[in-house]
């Protein structure tokens, strides 16, 4: 089918928000070429489950298109219309299955060597409509959190290497209450500005308890239910010997409604971002630090955080993937050592995908070596690339960052 | 009070932007980054271009020469090992084998960045397209096919040892005019394991039977490789008790493939080696410290072949060895992507990568920045051997001939 003979009616099956969308814009997707309508398509249809910030993505992406004159459309779209797809992928049903045609898709340019040709055309559309899109300031400045290294007593691992030229590094920080203390800030930030979305805390271990904080919680521990819910469905896909990249489409097309006595949130939204994490994350579903790090990639990208608070937790050790893929429900020992330079890694990631959001410029992180004296503080008003060896607290170390 | 630090920048690449011109650009950097690194590292012998350069200790080319390749499935970026804060990783790489090396700074595959189909294009000198998760033979004719027809060399003579069940089929491929006969034994030490211990030693044994993540999903039947395994355990005089008690200092199972690699040496000593280590693509399950874990242990691996070869009178002197990534690993500047836990962006982090040529004749210590492709490997060997790679497209690099 071509775009050009779409309808309403073939929206039937998506949910409720997403379809109106799609009816909205029927006259717009008609235009568009075939190689970018099921990918704009696969957004619509996940629509209802998106945070609020991913869906004024969509809304901004639709205003823009819709905003353009018959020429700068297909202008714009150029570059997507010079990639050339097989009859074959052109058949799939792309209405009801955008992601099957974007796995099939992604293959297809790999074998064909037109990736550079998709990422160009891609890289040019998403700067063209974020050009267009309006300014809207943040009621408060982005604050990232990171906490590190839980269960090392000693170690002489040189922590927040990559991240010292961009702030300051601490030595001597008291690390009393430390968790406490960010903890609570993280929930006077959600209580200031209660925006649905906008403030987290992701726990790569056992949570620290909240009641009423107002934050988004996530932990490796809450989720184990879950995460044990999606190994078994593994399993069973890896039973059934789909190869790799089958296995990854039959996981991305699962749904929260499939794990009921697994899922204990009530929120669509939230439920479909959890299952994802271990659906779609690679490692999420046995080592808490991917988990963690897969979490805080995953939610500074879609749900665009005003507040985020990460803590890595020991994660177990290595051992044979048949083995973790099978969790048998035993504790096996864990890897604190291990667990440390990968979180290290992790906070590095944090604050490099905290850079790519909106007024990145304004946004302060701060690390902290748990138990420790060490920490990072980044800000624009801290000197980069300096470093502070006066005790000082966590409580100082956040009225500084912010 | 707030001190000033000395730092380096966190990073000479800018943000990937486009494909193109500014593709190269990151390339170049790249290769500045390495080039830059080996001159502090090798001291004043590093020369930027192989023109001109006074080799060092350029022996006389035996006629039997033997080429050992070492690829390693799952690439390490530049930051975990060429750049200021990765080289603790790769000490031997740096210190004892580049010395010794002509080093090619800017590799790149312009292929897919799947690891058997990577490893077969590097094995035919041809970017070949088919699923990487599918159990079939390359394409175009292997360098193994080429050599043993035109040079008229026995099965013997060329093995593969392979790290999982997916590169069962690339001894040999599916051209017509090559393929089935011609090609190379594929050892899949993992397979030889669970035939010489199969009871009782799966428990002991575990940790050499642990696969990259991709493993778990896929676990083709075997096929088109039906090596006599009972036989070839003969042949390299496995016997349960000895294996069994060099199991079990293994650590990984890249140790494992190494182990058997010797073993095929001392026994057979094939002319054309091809050994694939595999431990770095942990890395696809995130955890940041078991990929430096593979970094550091294909390190090692590398030194110790080198040793083996410098040890054993059928090798000293005569062989050529190849070391090379078969591609990178994503940059952690892409957005598209998350850093070194996978390769699927096709930056130009992931698409560039290095290789070393050590051995007899090669020149000693010499750094050749101009970019190159995975595929000029094949054409390179034809070249040293003499046989005709026809169907492959990369050429031959001359700096090594």
């Amino acid at each position: 089918m071509l775009p050009g003979e779409l309808t309403s009616n073939q929206f039937l099956g998506y949910p409720p928000r997403a379809r109106q969308l799609a009816t909205d814009n029927l006259a717009l997707l008609k235009k568009l070429p075939l190689v970018f309508l099921p990918l704009l398509l696969r957004e619509v249809k996940a629509y209802d489950w998106k945070f609020p910030a991913e869906q004024n993505e969509v809304d901004v992406q639709f205003a823009f298109l819709n905003s353009l004159s018959e020429d700068d459309l297909r202008r714009l779209m150029e570059g997507f219309s010079q990639i050339q797809i097989s009859p074959e992928l052109s058949q799939l049903d792309w209405v009801n299955s955008p992601e099957v045609f974007s796995h099939y898709f992604a293959a297809a340019l790999w074998a064909t060597n037109q990736n550079d040709a998709f990422r160009t055309a891609s890289i040019s559309y998403v700067n063209e409509y974020r050009r267009s899109a309006p300014v809207q300031p943040l009621p408060v400045k982005r604050l990232t959190m990171v906490v590190v290294g839980q269960g090392v007593q000693e170690t002489r691992y040189p922590v927040f290497r990559r991240l010292r030229g961009h702030g300051v590094s601490y030595s001597a920080v008291d690390p009393g209450n430390g968790l406490e203390r960010l903890l609570a800030a993280a929930t006077a930030r959600a209580h200031a500005h209660p925006i649905p979305f906008a403030h987290w805390y992701v726990d790569g271990g056992s949570p620290v308890k909240t009641t009423d904080s107002g934050l988004t919680c996530m932990s490796y521990e809450s989720l184990s239910p879950l995460r044990v819910a999606v190994l078994r469905e593994m399993r069973t896909i890896m039973r059934m010997s789909k190869g790799p990249e089958k296995t990854e489409r039959l996981l991305a097309g699962l749904e929260p409604g499939q794990f009921e006595a697994s899922v204990h949130t009530e929120d669509p939204i939230l439920s479909h971002f959890q299952l994802s994490i271990f659906a779609e994350g690679s490692g999420t579903q046995f080592y808490s630090t991917t988990f963690a790090q897969w979490t805080a990639h995953e939610l500074l990208r879609r749900a665009q955080p005003l507040t985020a608070l990460v803590r890595f937790a020991p994660r177990q050790v290595q051992r044979p993937m048949d083995e973790m893929m099978a969790d048998s429900g035993e504790n096996f020992p864990v890897d604190p050592e291990g667990s440390l330079v990968d979180a290290d890694m992790g906070a590095y990631y944090i604050w490099l995908n905290q850079r790519r959001l909106g007024e990145s410029n304004q946004a302060s992180f701060l690390a902290w070596f748990e138990g420790h004296r060490q920490a990072i503080a980044i800000s624009p008003s801290l000197p980069a690339g300096t470093e502070s060896h006066e005790p000082t607290s966590i409580a100082r170390l956040l009225e500084t960052v912010t | 009070m707030i001190r000033t630090l000395t730092v380096r920048p966190i990073s000479m690449r800018g943000r990937i932007h486009l494909a193109g011109s500014f593709m190269d650009e990151v390339r170049t950097a790249i290769s500045s980054s390495r080039r830059e690194f080996l001159r502090m590292a090798a001291g004043s012998c590093v020369y930027s271009r192989v023109r001109g350069f006074a080799p060092l200790g350029a022996p006389v080319l035996p006629k039997l020469r033997k080429t050992v390749v070492v690829t390693f499935g799952g690439g390490a970026r530049d930051d975990e090992t060429f750049r200021p804060e990765g080289q603790e990783n790769i000490p031997l790489l740096l210190h004892e084998l580049i010395p010794q090396a002509t080093f090619f700074t800017q590799v790149i595959n312009r292929g897919i960045l799947g690891h058997y189909v990577a490893t077969a294009s590097l094995a035919t000198g041809a970017y070949e397209t088919f699923d990487n998760f599918a159990a079939v033979p390359p394409e175009n004719p292997t360098v193994f096919e080429y050599f043993r027809r035109d040079l008229k060399r026995p099965a013997t003579d060329t093995w593969v040892v392979a790290p999982s069940n997916g590169f069962n089929r690339i001894g040999e491929s599916g051209n017509s005019s090559y393929g089935a006969g011609m090609g190379a034994g594929v050892i899949l030490p993992k397979q030889l394991l669970s035939v010489l211990l199969p009871n009782g030693g799966s428990q002991q044994y575990q940790h050499l039977l642990r696969d990259n993540y991709e493993a778990p999903f896929y676990s083709p039947q075997l096929s088109g490789n039906n090596l006599d395994l009972a036989k070839l355990s003969e042949i390299l005089r496995l016997s349960v008790a000895d294996f069994s008690e060099h199991a079990r200092s293994l650590a990984s199972p890249d140790e494992l493939s190494v182990y058997i690699a010797k073993r095929l040496m001392r026994q057979y000593s094939p002319s054309l080696l091809w050994i694939t280590l595999h431990d770095i693509d942990v890395a696809h399950a995130g955890a940041f410290s078991l990929y430096i874990d593979g970094i550091r242990r294909s390190d090692r691996l590398c030194s110790e072949i080198w040793r083996e070869i410098q040890s054993d009178p059928e090798y000293a002197g005569k062989t050529t060895m190849f070391i090379a990534p078969d591609f990178g690993r994503d940059g952690d500047d892409t957005s598209g992507g998350n850093g070194f836990q996978h390769h699927r962006t096709g930056d130009a982090v992931s698409r560039t990568t290095w290789m070393m040529v050590l051995g007899p004749g090669i020149k000693q210590n010499v750094v050749v920045d101009r970019p190159v492709e995975s595929t000029d490997l094949v054409p390179t060997l034809g070249a040293m051997y003499g046989f005709s790679p026809r169907f492959a497209q990369g050429k031959p690099l001359i700096e090594v001939l």
